[in-house]
């Protein structure tokens, strides 16, 4: 290869590299390890976390992970392909895409959603970006109850653009959004109302009475969820105008946080302020059905500075994998799965003092005198239990959030219940 | 001739919803352990949907068939190389993979204790001091979940910086040649964008970043090597240019395969810059994604970095969050734990000396391949290449086959086109990046086909404006999928 290229050694591929900018010496790092080191370094790492049982939610669940969903992404047809560009050489990822984008619909009652964004959390500003292009107006109203994290990176967002963001709060006795609070500081500068269900204490929220006081100022509704199982169960958020949320529930493992999958799905007409990635249908010039990526006016890569977002890789292999947990459980089975997780955290919840009156789903807040040290029990018996909450909200420092799901054994619920009670 | 392909026969497969009928499933679910609640009597029957309509309903063989039927419908590095100028596709080694399934760490819980989740944390920690070591940089933060992302990260810590100063400034600069993404998150960060014209060698004109150069900038966006492959052997002058006027120096790391071990921008002038995961460091794009973009910072910057951040106290690892001047979280949790793990296998597999023997392999292929083709294609910008070379279709237009109908009839020869009208300076740009992972064998094969095209565009244009012929989908009509756009099944 270097003869054809005609010079004497790789090293002269780039001496016309200034010497000012060459590094001239090795890396500080050591040398290549083997496959059975790594394997092993890794193992010694994971050692070092704890894998009891856990009843953390707030945001990232413990669901079981049907065989299928990682067989499918390890197939390199899948996991080793980019972007759909080349559309006549990607129809199982555009397939798959068009596929997610219709079960996303399906579930959330929404008419249009995109291929995914990165997670939850970011899905949140995303939407209200759309919701200021929609309206074009400037201000933001997000409920105390929507996830702590997503407000904080909603509050990131705010600091560059001219948006402002403004909270409203919750029941203190019904854990639910204070929608009296809300009618008392919505305008008609207000582009978006943001609540979450079920909201970050486990509870259920009263979408269309939110959208009728969004909609009579002439805001859009934005619905957030986190916990994607409750929509097998709870009457999907029609009345919203934009539907965001985490997809992590659906087969994807807690992996510390990441990577996720984000969903963002609206209404049709607002279709061309979606910001994303979007597969259509079409048919190619011998008249056969084909998908290809569609509607990329909008995007950074035509649009530049111009772009309704600048997101460009997504989450596309962790949204396959949501797709074929989605088919896996399909029509029945993601029913019977919710009604698992309901039934779990009812029978926690009906064991322990309820913080919130209002219904919940697989999480429940609890009130405890020492959160900290009901933790440091559980600890002890080998269970991970319950977010302190004082940690996002000092009004609750006595109380901890509790998740159960279909993982959650009744034994582990019992210990957890003879701790706190 | 094609050498690589032949055709095989291939499953026809309709969508999940058209092979679904009442009744069929692919689940079991264990027997409930506790008693079963009645969900109109837990959540009010007005919460309660009475099904997900038209939902899918399959068999689990049905299942494995039709997203095995879909997969094989697909290209992937795992069958060729995927020559993507700029996105860097190069093997994604599979015990990567693995290591990511490790159950502690696969099933670790963002929120669970720190003493209880150290492995997690060590994971961070190792990670973020190689990255330092690899840029040259003083801090990185690993939070960002893409290369946008970490864009939008490092010009949000660029606004911070330039806020604490009492000006957050007007305008960024970016070249003509770069990627759509940093006008974009210009855009989005709330700066006006002013493009740079570069010179007639493809790079960056010191006389104009000079003119443009004032206290009304915040920063200038620049890619390195920029987008044709070509070295900005000048930067380190930008940067002294920029720097006089307090403005910072953004580096996109989208072409960093061309510089680890080699070269550091820490030590010519860059103050901040993302790295995209997915593309250096190997993990796997996944049809398009998840990647992650951690962002690296010169020390003035790191005040700013996203909260939290991971230190070290005594002999554990900790969450620091008590940084008063962050720009707050730009992600939930900390970031794509998953994608960083599979990017410290890597490191660790090649350590610091097989990082940079990839790199000088990546120089030589993509330098292999513009030799085998300068005498077919025209090369508008002929400055010395790093890891990936950018031809014009010049020639071939003048037959009326552009750059677009090459990649369709690369196609056919069984090869992933490149990438296709990028940079837009170049006037029907072939973006070719073979990385360092492709044998000799599969780059003839490559090099072969684009100059077998070449001749077929002399005797045969029209072969070339209607391929692809082989493939089971023709030329796909993207006009109308915009026009009437359709982007779910109904029944």
């Amino acid at each position: 290869m270097l003869d054809a290229i005609g010079v004497p050694n790789i090293e002269s591929l780039f001496e016309h590299l200034p010497e000012r900018v060459l590094l001239g010496r090795p890396l500080d790092i050591p040398p290549g390890k083997s496959e059975y080191d790594i394997v092993d370094y890794f193992r010694a790492l994971g050692e070092k976390n704890a894998t009891w049982p856990s009843f953390l939610g707030a945001g990232v669940y413990r669901h079981y992970r049907p065989v299928m969903c990682d067989v499918v992404v390890s197939r390199g047809e899948f996991l080793t392909s980019y972007t759909p560009y080349q559309a006549e050489m990607s129809q199982g990822t555009l397939t798959a895409i068009f596929e997610f984008q219709t079960m996303i619909c399906q579930l959330t009652g929404m008419d249009v959603a995109n291929a995914s964004m990165y997670d939850g959390s970011t899905a949140v500003p995303e939407a209200a970006l759309m919701a200021m292009r929609v309206t074009q107006r400037d201000s933001i109203l997000i409920s105390r109850a929507v996830h702590p994290e997503y407000r904080e990176v909603l509050a990131t967002s705010a600091r560059s653009r001219d948006m402002k963001t403004g909270e409203f709060g919750y029941g203190t006795e019904s854990g639910v959004s204070d929608l009296e609070d809300l009618a008392s500081k919505i305008s008609d500068q207000t582009a978006a109302v943001i609540i979450q269900t079920p909201n970050f204490f486990g509870c259920v929220e009263n979408v269309k009475a939110a959208a009728e006081i969004a909609h009579r100022h002439g805001a859009l509704l934005v619905v957030v969820f986190a916990e994607a199982v409750s929509l097998g169960l709870l009457e999907p958020p029609r009345d919203a105008d934009i539907v965001c949320g985490e997809l992590q529930s659906f087969a994807i493992s807690p992996s510390f946080g990441g990577p996720f999958a984000g969903v963002l799905a609206a209404k049709e007409k607002y279709l061309r302020q979606m910001p994303g990635r979007l597969v259509g249908e079409t048919k190619d010039s011998r008249g056969n059905r084909a998908f290809c990526l569609t509607l990329s006016t909008r995007e950074q890569h035509i649009r530049r500075e111009k772009a309704t977002s600048n997101i460009c890789t997504n989450q596309a292999l962790i949204a396959l994998m949501a797709t074929v947990f989605m088919t896996v459980y399909g029509k029945e089975g993601l029913r019977e799965l919710a009604g698992q997780n309901l039934a779990k955290a009812h029978y926690l919840g009906a064991a322990l003092p309820r913080r919130f009156s209002s219904p919940y789903f697989n999480e429940v807040v609890v009130r405890n005198t020492d959160p900290a040290a009901a933790n440091r029990a559980l600890a002890g018996r080998k269970i991970i239990g319950g977010l302190e909450l004082g940690r996002f909200y000092p009004e609750l420092s006595d109380c901890l959030l509790l998740c159960a799901t279909e993982m959650s054994k009744k034994a582990d619920i019992d210990q957890v219940v003879e701790v706190l009670r | 001739m094609i050498r690589k392909v032949r055709n095989h026969l291939n499953p026809e497969e309709g969508l999940v919803f058209e092979i679904s009928s009442p009744g069929k499933k692919a689940y079991q679910l264990p027997d409930l352990d506790v008693p079963a609640v009645d969900p109109a009597q837990a959540l009010g029957p007005a919460n309660v949907r009475r099904e997900i309509e038209h939902f899918p309903e399959i068999s689990e063989v049905e299942t494995i068939r039709h997203f095995t039927r879909l997969s094989a419908q697909n290209y992937a590095i795992d069958f060729g190389c995927y020559p993507l100028g700029s996105c860097t596709m190069k093997y994604n080694p599979r015990v990567n993979e693995l290591v990511a399934r490790t159950e502690g760490l696969a099933w670790a819980h963002p929120y669970q204790p720190e003493a209880l989740a150290q492995g997690c944390l060590e994971v961070i920690d190792v990670l973020e001091r190689y990255l330092c070591e690899v840029t040259g940089m003083d801090a990185v933060s690993l939070q960002p979940a893409a290369g946008a992302h970490g864009e939008w990260t490092g010009i949000m810590l660029v606004r911070a910086l330039h806020e604490s100063r009492g000006n957050p400034r007007k305008k960024i600069l970016v070249p003509d040649s770069a990627h759509g993404t940093n006008p974009a998150t210009a855009a989005m960060c709330g700066y006006d964008v002013e493009s740079i014209k570069s010179n007639d060698r493809g790079l960056i004109d010191l006389e104009a970043v000079a003119r443009a150069a004032n206290e009304d900038v915040a920063a200038m966006m620049i890619t390195n090597p920029n987008t044709l492959g070509i070295f900005e052997e000048n930067i380190d002058k930008a940067a002294a240019i920029l720097h006089e006027k307090g403005a910072m120096v953004y580096m996109d790391g989208a072409n960093m395969n061309a510089l680890v071990g080699i070269s550091r921008p820490g030590d010519f002038g860059v103050d901040v810059m993302h790295l995209n995961l997915h593309k250096t460091f190997s993990t796997p794009h996944g049809g398009g994604g998840p990647g992650a973009g951690p962002v690296a910072v010169r020390s003035h910057l790191e005040p700013f970095l996203p909260i939290p951040r991971v230190k070290r106290n005594g002999a554990a690892l900790a969450f620091d969050y008590d940084r008063p001047q962050s720009i707050g979280k730009v992600r939930a949790f900390y970031g794509n734990f998953g994608v960083l793990v599979r990017a410290l296998a890597y490191t660790l597999a090649h350590g610091g000396p097989g990082l940079r023997n990839a790199t000088m392999d990546a120089i030589l292929n993509a330098n292999y391949v513009r030799t085998r083709l300068q005498d077919y294609y025209d090369m508008p910008y002929d400055s010395p290449s790093m890891h990936e070379c950018v031809f014009s279709d010049d020639r071939q237009s003048a037959k009326g086959v552009k750059t677009g109908d090459i990649a369709k009839r690369l196609i056919d020869y069984g090869f992933h086109p490149y990438t296709v009208s990028f940079p837009l300076i170049v006037h029907g740009a072939l973006m070719i990046e073979p990385t360092e992972t492709e044998p000799k064998q599969e780059l003839d094969l490559l090099a072969d086909a684009l100059i077998d095209i070449a001749r077929e565009i002399d005797d045969d244009p029209n072969l070339v404006k209607t391929a692809p012929h082989g493939t089971r989908v023709s030329r796909v009509d993207e006009v109308t999928a915009a026009r009437k756009p359709i982007l779910r099944w109904r029944p």
